[in-house]
C-alpha cells in the first residue's frame, strides 16, 4: 500500500485574501478554524456546517429538508454561455441535486445593487434568472433588494437559497474502493469562458459556459442508479481536481483517474494547453461527479447520455485501496499525483 | 467529435501512449543490458522537468533509470547579489523590468516583491523589447535585469544590436549552460552517467558544442526535444550509449537543431556578450557560467552606468542554511529530500529559489503532487 504525505490546511492569514474565496484548502481552512469553529452539533443524522458537504440535510419526518445558499459575484456579469442571473439560480439548485434533493421547493433571491446601475441590464439578469427557474422546475418564492452607493460594490451581487425535501440524502463522503467515477460532461467549459472573457483572449472557437442547472440530469441518474448511487459533488471552483480531492478525503479513499478518458471540449483543451492550465483545475457550472457502485455504472452512463445536459457523460475513473485522500492521473504515458489546487487559479468566477 | 480518444492521441502524435509504451520496453530491455544499475541520467531544463512531471514519465522508466534534473532554472541559480543588484538599483529610484518569475526571488535580505511593496518601481515584463518600449515612453532610467540562459540572451543582444534609447541599460544575470554541464560532470564524486541536453537551448548553439565536453568527461549527451515520446526516446538513446561505451554527442531533435544552430543568433550574441566566471546561486563558483556584456557596450551596461560596486556575498539568513537547493540543482538530492519542502517551503512562500520559479524542480514537484515518481503502483 502507498501512503503519501500532504502538507497540512494553511494557517488562516492576519488578513483575508483572495485566495481564501477561492474554494481550495485555503478557504477550508478558513471555514474549519472559524466559521465553523465551536459551532453546536446538528441532531445525529442531519448534516450540518461542519461537513463541509454542499448544503446542510436536516432530518424531518421520513425524509430531510435539504438547504443551501450561494453568493455570486462573478466578473464579467455577462459571459459566453450565461449571466450572474443564471449563475445565481444554477449553483444553488445544483448544490441541492449534488445532496440527492432535486425537487427544489423554493428559491430565495436577494440581489445587492450598485448606484446607476443600467435598469435595463437588470431586466436581462432578471429574465435569465426566470430561464433558468423553469429550466429547473424551481420558484423564487421571497427576496430582498438592495442599493449601495457608487464605488462601495462592484456592479451588482446576488444571493439565492434554496430548499428542498428528499427522502435520500447523498454525501460526498460515501466513495468505496472499486468504485466507479463518473463525470456529467465536457470538463473546464466555465472557467475558461471566463477567463478567455476577462482577458479578451482572442481564441479561435467557441469557449462557452456550461452554467446550467443539472438537477433533472441527476434526477435521472438517481433513478437509474437508486441506491448505487455512491457520492455526488459539483466540480466548481478547483475543478474536478479539488472535488475529487475533497471526496477521496472525506471517503478515506484514492482515487485514480484516466485522462484519456476525460471529456474535454477541443477549445478548451488548446486554450488550456496555451496558458498552461490544466482542464481539471478549470471550474464548471453545469456538471457533476457522480460515483456509483460497479454494477449500475452502466445503467447510469446510459441514463446520463439519454438526458440533453448529459450527451458526454464519461467514466473518468475508479476509486482505490492506496493513495488515501489523494488523486492520482493516469496521463496514458505514465501516471503522477494531481495536485489538490491552492482554489481557482482565477478570482471571481462565479 | 472533439472528445474522441482515437482523433485526440492521433492528434498528438509525440504523446501516443502506445509508441510510449513500446519505448518504455526498450528503455527496459537496453538499462538491463548496461550491467550495472542504477544507471543514473541528468536533464539540464526546467521544461524537460515539466514534461517528465506533467505526464507522470518516471513512473514508468525502469527502476534502473535515476533520472535527475540538474541546473536547468535560470531563475534558480540567478545569485542573490545580483538580486541585490537589482533591489539596489530600484531603491535608487531606477525602473526596473524584469521576467516575472525573478520578482520573488529572494535576495540577501529583500527581493524585488519587497523593493516594490516598499515603493520602489519593478515592472514585470514578458520581453526584453517590452522593457525597451517602456524606456521610449519616459525619461526615467529603465534598467533591465537580464536573466536566463542562451535563449533569452540572444534576444537580449537583438535589442541592443537594433538601438536602445538612452534612458536604457542591461543589468546581467545571464547564464551559459554549457560549463554548468561540465561543472557537474567534473565533479569528483559524480554519479552521472549521460545528459539529456536542453533542445531549445541547442537549437541557438547546435549540438556539436556539446563534443569536447562528451569526449573529455567520456560521458554521452542526447540533445532531447520536449514531448513525451522526444524524451523518451532520447532516454532510450542515451542508455544504448552508455551500454555501448560511446561518449558521443547524438541529436534526438533534429527538427529543431542542427549541428551548428542558429549562427545568426549566435553572432549578435556573442558581439554583445562574452563570457566570464560567476556565481551560481546555490551550486558553485562557474568558469565562464555567466554572460557579460562586451566592454564596447559598457555604455548600457548598468553596473557601469550605475557604478555598482564590487558583490558580495553577506551571511545568509538562517531559514535559508536549510534550503537544499544547492544540492538539488547538482543532482545529490530531491526535493521530497528537504525538510522545509511543502512545510516551510510553499509556493505562496517560498524559501528557496526553486520553489519560486516555475521551472525550479521543487516547484514543479509541488505542482504535481510533491511525489512525482508513483512508480510501482499498476493498476
Amino acid at each position: 500500500m502507498t501512503t503519501l504525505r500532504r502538507p497540512p490546511l494553511p494557517r488562516i492569514d492576519d488578513r483575508v485574501t483572495l485566495k481564501h474565496g477561492a474554494g481550495g484548502r485555503a478557504m477550508r481552512a478558513l471555514i474549519q478554524g472559524l466559521f465553523a469553529k465551536g459551532a453546536p452539533p446538528v441532531s445525529d443524522d442531519s448534516i450540518g456546517l461542519a461537513a463541509l458537504d454542499d448544503g446542510a440535510a436536516l432530518r424531518l419526518g421520513d425524509g430531510w429538508i435539504v438547504l443551501t445558499t450561494d453568493s455570486h459575484v462573478v466578473q464579467p456579469i455577462v459571459f459566453p454561455g450565461g449571466d450572474i442571473g443564471r449563475l445565481a439560480v444554477s449553483g444553488t439548485v445544483n448544490d441541492l441535486a449534488m445532496m440527492g434533493a432535486t425537487e427544489v421547493l423554493g428559491l430565495t433571491c436577494a440581489v445587492i445593487i450598485e448606484e446607476g446601475f443600467p435598469t435595463a441590464q437588470l431586466e436581462r439578469l432578471h429574465a435569465s434568472v426566470r430561464e433558468a427557474c423553469e429550466e429547473a422546475g424551481a420558484t423564487i418564492v421571497t427576496g430582498d433588494t438592495k442599493v449601495m452607493g457608487r464605488g462601495e460594490i462592484d456592479g451588482i451581487v446576488f444571493n439565492t437559497a434554496g430548499v428542498a425535501f428528499t427522502r435520500r440524502v447523498v454525501r460526498d463522503n460515501g466513495l468505496r474502493p472499486g468504485d466507479r467515477i463518473i463525470v456529467t460532461g465536457t470538463v473546464g467549459d466555465h472557467g475558461m469562458a471566463i477567463m478567455a472573457a476577462r482577458h479578451q483572449l482572442s481564441l479561435e472557437g467557441d469557449l462557452r459556459s456550461d452554467v446550467a442547472p443539472i438537477n433533472g440530469l441527476v434526477r435521472a441518474a438517481m433513478r437509474a442508479g437508486g441506491e448505487g448511487v455512491a457520492a455526488m459533488k459539483d466540480p466548481t471552483r478547483g475543478g474536478v481536481s479539488s472535488a475529487l480531492h475533497e471526496m477521496a478525503q472525506k471517503s478515506g479513499v484514492g482515487v485514480i483517474i484516466d485522462e484519456l478518458a476525460l471529456p474535454v471540449r477541443a477549445e478548451v483543451r488548446a486554450a488550456a494547453e496555451l496558458l498552461g492550465l490544466e482542464p481539471l483545475l478549470i471550474a464548471n457550472e453545469g456538471k457533476a461527479l457522480i460515483a456509483v457502485r460497479r454494477e449500475v455504472e452502466a445503467a447510469v452512463l446510459d441514463a446520463l447520455r439519454a438526458h440533453p445536459l448529459g450527451r458526454d457523460a464519461a467514466v473518468i475513473g475508479t476509486a482505490v485501496d492506496e493513495f488515501h485522500g489523494s488523486v492520482v492521473l493516469d496521463t496514458g504515458l505514465g501516471r503522477r499525483l494531481l495536485a489538490e489546487p491552492e482554489g481557482e487559479p482565477l478570482p471571481r468566477i462565479c | 467529435m472533439a472528445t474522441d480518444r482515437h482523433a485526440e492521441t492521433a492528434q498528438l502524435k509525440f504523446r501516443d501512449p502506445q509508441r510510449a509504451a513500446q519505448l518504455r520496453a526498450a528503455i527496459e530491455r537496453t538499462v538491463a543490458e548496461v550491467g550495472h544499475a542504477p544507471v543514473t541520467i541528468m536533464h539540464v531544463c526546467g521544461s524537460h522537468e515539466q514534461a517528465i512531471a506533467k505526464f507522470g514519465l518516471r513512473s514508468i522508466l525502469p527502476p534502473a533509470i535515476d533520472l535527475i534534473m540538474g541546473p536547468g532554472c535560470p531563475v534558480c541559480i540567478t545569485d542573490m547579489p545580483e538580486v541585490d543588484e537589482a533591489v539596489a538599483l530600484s531603491a535608487r529610484g531606477v525602473r526596473v523590468a524584469t521576467y516575472g518569475d525573478m520578482i520573488r526571488v529572494p535576495g540577501t535580505t529583500k527581493s524585488l516583491a519587497d523593493a516594490q511593496a516598499d515603493g520602489a518601481r519593478v515592472h514585470v515584463v514578458y520581453s526584453v523589447a517590452q522593457a525597451v518600449e517602456m524606456a521610449r515612453t519616459t525619461t526615467d532610467e529603465v534598467v533591465f535585469f537580464a536573466t536566463g540562459f542562451e535563449t533569452t540572451a540572444v534576444a537580449t543582444a537583438a535589442v541592443l544590436l537594433a538601438g536602445t534609447p538612452h534612458n536604457f541599460s542591461v543589468l546581467s544575470a545571464h547564464k551559459y549552460v554549457p560549463p554548468a554541464m561540465e561543472l557537474v560532470a567534473s565533479l569528483p564524486d559524480t554519479r552521472i552517467e549521460g545528459f539529456l541536453a536542453a533542445g531549445h537551448a541547442a537549437t541557438i548553439t547546435g549540438w556539436r558544442l556539446f563534443e569536447p565536453m562528451a569526449r573529455k568527461y567520456h560521458t554521452p549527451i542526447v540533445v532531447a526535444g520536449f514531448e513525451p515520446l522526444d524524451i523518451l526516446a532520447a532516454i532510450l538513446r542515451l542508455v544504448e550509449l552508455v551500454r555501448d561505451r560511446r561518449a558521443e554527442v547524438v541529436n534526438m531533435y533534429p527538427r529543431c537543431v542542427s549541428p551548428d544552430g542558429n549562427r545568426n543568433a549566435l553572432d549578435q550574441m556573442w558581439r554583445v556578450f562574452e563570457l566570464t566566471g560567476g556565481h551560481w546561486r546555490g551550486i558553485a563558483w562557474v568558469p565562464d557560467g555567466n554572460l557579460q556584456l562586451r566592454a564596447e557596450w559598457a555604455h548600457v551596461d548598468a553596473r557601469t552606468r550605475f557604478g555598482l560596486g564590487v558583490r558580495t556575498r553577506d551571511d545568509q539568513p538562517a531559514v535559508v542554511t536549510d534550503c537544499i537547493c544547492g544540492e538539488i540543482m547538482i543532482g545529490r538530492a530531491a526535493p521530497t529530500d528537504c525538510t522545509l519542502f511543502g512545510t516551510t517551503c510553499l509556493p505562496e512562500s517560498p524559501v528557496g529559489a526553486c520553489m519560486v520559479s516555475s521551472e525550479g524542480t521543487c516547484r514543479i514537484w509541488y505542482q504535481y503532487g510533491g511525489q512525482p515518481n508513483l512508480a510501482g503502483t499498476a493498476r
